[in-house]
């Protein structure tokens, strides 16, 4: 233990190095603007970025690029609480409860609130791969297919078994979310399917950013144009000291629950390579709405609802980075970047990296403390920028909100088709909603299908198609039984209460 | 470009019919649309984003070379973005196997690859079998009695029916006569890491994939599907030692879009020229243990074509 100290205070030395410091302001800055254009997120930021990255030795360069991460997880916020458009696929569960409290003329609670959650959810990851990189990794490799369905089961029934909401609608919108998940080509077989005759566009699938804009961003316009008639939505109160740490008190006293879960449930689901920062934060929204005393008052603006997915998502971005060094494989897109970046360098990810390059990976390690700090410092100071928006009037906004999606919707694939396909699924969610469809499950559905579907086939390959081998292995078993415990969670609740009734009665 | 000009331009030409002047004056004036026909991360995908980092490194190239992942269908979307790509003069190909594989599999796509242009070979990817430690086998010949004794329950992972690993571990079954359970994944990074974790008993893996978990100790290799023994694994005999003639590489190309203008295409050929022969791109075949094979354009065309009918007969025999 005393060793790891003694070359982590080593690694955030060098974190401190004036070139490195100067890198890691640069990049969390530039990762917060990134973050915060819908369309534009982390794996972006890395990619453009990437061969500036030559021009300084590889710990600098790596610093740099984890420094953008850092900043685009913190900024993918801004826009999802202020515009109701998820800045980056990381920050969709973020728009659940932080567009409704910006609506409400809370989105300096709101902002502040996801500032904080982040910086605990990355101190949190920090201080877990710090101690146990090379225990978790191997946590990680006994993750196969059967482990990996039965955790995105566990998400399923965690959406599925909230009380209070529709559950059949649920069920319509996550098969809702199925469906577009499987177009494409099949992974499995490699046929394509649903493409619609030879349609190339959906050759490619449905990218998920495309689903996530079309429903918050224009979908979300359409409905506040509709119950607002063109109105300023938000009585935004002046930007104070006294005000911002007012906020910071009440939303971490009403959201502790939500921050704790988010960053420890976060960093387990971003170290299984499959998973990632996504499935991460809208995993800990639903579990943080299933424990919670009011689980009604998710959706309508509950800090704890824009705490628990903020803090998972900064939290899983780190713990992404742990397969990636120490198992050579990516949890997510952009560290496949970092990735393919590290190889450049002439860095060998994989288990023998701590060994050999101490240097590097402690260098790296100090600086995400770094960078986590700085990203929470540039971004409360940028707070007061964004809620300015806010003043404008809504017609003024919805204008500004429209072009963001459409570039947004085109940024993420560079593709026309993907944007049309983006305003029909505003439109469509725009209808869904005045018909009390909840859209949330789609969206986790077209997040997890693609995850969910092969690691099924897979596992019943592995059985010779018995479904058995989701129980009756060891870390399997245990998963899939709460899930299904969770489904079925609302039906008994209905047989009870029925059953209560005829007594009574009688 | 003004009509005098035009003339002017066309008359040099006439002049120097001989010289290269005007055939090298061509240079990309957009960013390059560098396609991936892989998703990211994997084999193709470092490649392709170590070439660009050599490009951009020696300002080689006056507009860069944009990374575009387009893996979907064993690389089909690729294909097809190509096939149908507005500008070919600016779109380019990272190629593996799937190159020849995918349009025999998928006649209906309707590619010809024969219409591409071919840009440069950039070396060729080799195969080996690996198990893990665990499994305390050491030798091909231990490995083959452990599978038949499985009888049809030995489990092997790949990166789908269809794609290079699993031609060989076809090959393989029809070879030694015995029945593999094999279990499609992503890529070939999650090939390995599921080998690490045991989830899987043995894999067809490149040595790039396979070598983070081959240095720590975890995974053995047994045989590899090359003419030579490699470097990294000099130990460990190739299939042809064992008496089967028989070997398999995954290629590293790079090709143009069909309808590429002939001074494009002799740009990008000098350009990736030029890559090949840096320091850089050397250095990166013998640490990933590539092989080296330069081809230039005209022996690309002839390879493309040894390929497709070796890929059909593979593909007939894994159909039996």
């Amino acid at each position: 233990m005393m060793e790891i100290l003694g070359q982590l205070t080593d690694g955030i030395w060098l974190a401190l190095l004036p070139v490195n410091l100067m890198l890691i302001i640069i990049g969390v800055t530039l990762g917060l603007f990134i973050g915060a254009m819908p369309g534009l997120g982390s794996v972006n930021g890395v990619a453009i970025l990437l061969p500036i990255t030559f021009l300084v030795p590889p710990a600098s360069a790596i610093i740099f690029l984890a420094a953008i991460y850092y900043g685009a997880m913190y900024g993918g916020a801004i826009s999802s609480i202020t515009l109701g458009i998820p800045g980056a696929s990381t920050a969709v569960a973020t728009t659940f409860d932080g567009r409704p409290l910006a609506l409400q003329g809370k989105a300096r609670l709101a902002l502040v609130t996801a500032a904080l959650a982040s910086f605990i959810g990355g101190t949190v990851a920090n201080l877990l791969f710090t101690g146990f990189a090379p225990l978790l990794a191997s946590v990680a490799l006994s993750f196969g297919p059967p482990e990996i369905f039965a955790l995105m089961l566990l998400a399923f029934a965690t959406f599925v078994g909230l009380g209070g909401d529709d559950i059949p609608k649920t069920i319509f919108s996550i098969c809702i979310g199925l469906v577009l998940a499987a177009v494409g080509f099949d992974e499995i077989s490699g046929e394509p399917r649903l493409i619609f005759g030879d349609i190339s566009g959906f050759m490619h699938g449905i990218n998920f950013l495309v689903l996530a804009i079309g429903v918050y961003g224009i979908g979300e316009m359409l409905w506040t144009i509709d119950s607002t008639r063109g109105k300023i939505t938000s009585t935004e109160t002046k930007m104070t000291v006294k005000g911002t740490i007012e906020d910071a008190k009440y939303g971490m006293k009403h959201s502790w629950k939500g921050t704790t879960i988010g960053s420890f449930l976060g960093f387990f689901v971003g170290i299984l390579p499959a998973a990632g920062a996504t499935p991460g934060s809208l995993m800990a929204y639903g579990v943080a709405k299933l424990t919670s005393k009011n689980p009604e008052k998710f959706g309508k603006g509950h800090p704890e609802g824009v705490a628990a997915p903020e803090a998972a998502n900064n939290s899983a971005s780190t713990g992404s980075m742990l397969p990636m060094l120490t198992l050579g494989i990516p949890g997510s897109p952009t560290t496949a970047i970092l990735l393919g970046g590290m190889v450049i360098w002439g860095l060998t990810p994989g288990p023998r990296l701590f060994i050999d390059q101490p240097e590097f990976v402690w260098g790296l390690i100090g600086s995400f403390y770094v960078s986590n700090f700085f990203a929470l410092v540039v971004n409360l100071s940028f707070i007061p920028l964004f809620i300015a928006m806010l003043r404008m009037p809504f017609t003024i906004l919805a204008s500004m909100i429209f072009v963001l999606s459409v570039v947004g919707g085109y940024a993420a694939t560079r593709d026309m088709h993907d944007v049309w396909l983006m305003l029909g699924f505003g439109f469509a969610a725009y209808i869904l909603r005045k018909l009390d469809f909840p859209l949330a499950p789609a969206v986790l559905a077209i997040v997890l299908g693609p995850i969910a579907e092969p690691t099924l086939r897979q596992s019943l390959l592995l059985s010779s198609g018995d479904p058995a081998i989701f129980f009756n292995r060891p870390i399997a078993g245990p998963i899939t039984v709460v899930a299904i415990i969770l489904i079925l969670l609302p039906l008994f609740k209905f047989f009870w209460f029925k059953y209560r009734g005829v007594k009574e009665v009688a | 470009m003004s009509l005098r000009k035009k003339i002017a331009a066309a008359t040099v030409g006439l002049v120097a019919l001989s010289s290269a002047g005007i055939a090298n004056a061509w240079e990309p004036t957009k960013p390059i649309d560098f396609v991936i026909m892989a998703g990211a991360g994997g084999g193709a995908d470092q490649i392709a984003r170590f070439i660009q980092s050599v490009a951009e490194k020696g300002k080689m190239t006056p507009r860069p070379l944009i990374p575009n992942n387009k893996g979907g269908g064993s690389g089909a979307e690729a294909l097809i973005a190509l096939n149908t790509s507005k500008d070919p003069d600016h779109t380019i190909l990272v190629t593996l196997n799937s190159f020849f594989t995918t349009p025999l599999r998928q006649p209906n796509l309707g590619i010809d690859i024969g219409t591409f242009t071919p840009v440069a070979m950039m070396g060729v990817d080799p195969f080996v079998l690996w198990v893990h430690k665990d499994r305390g086998i050491n030798t091909f010949e231990d490995w083959q009695s452990k599978v038949k004794e499985a009888d049809g329950e030995w489990v092997m992972g790949g990166t789908g029916k269809g794609q290079e690993d699993s031609l060989v571990t076809t090959w393989l079954e029809q070879n030694y006569g015995m029945k593999i359970k094999y279990i499609p994944y992503k890529g070939g990074g999650a090939v390995a890491k599921d080998l690490a974790g045991q989830q899987i008993m043995s894999s067809v893996n490149n040595p790039s994939e396979a070598k983070g978990f081959y240095q720590n100790g975890d995974v053995v290799p047994l045989v590899s599907f090359s003419d030579e023994r490699l470097p990294l694994v000099a130990d460990v005999p190739t299939v042809k030692e064992l008496g089967k003639d028989f070997s398999y590489y995954n290629q590293r190309a790079v090709v143009g879009a069909p309808g590429m203008s002939d001074e494009a295409a002799a740009y990008y050929q000098n350009l990736f020229k030029e890559i090949y022969d840096s320091e850089e791109w050397q250095g990166y075949m013998a640490s990933e243990s590539l092989s080296p094979l330069w081809m230039d354009a005209a022996e690309q065309k002839t390879y493309w074509q040894t390929q497709v009918d070796r890929h059909k007969e593979l593909l007939a025999k894994m159909a039996k």
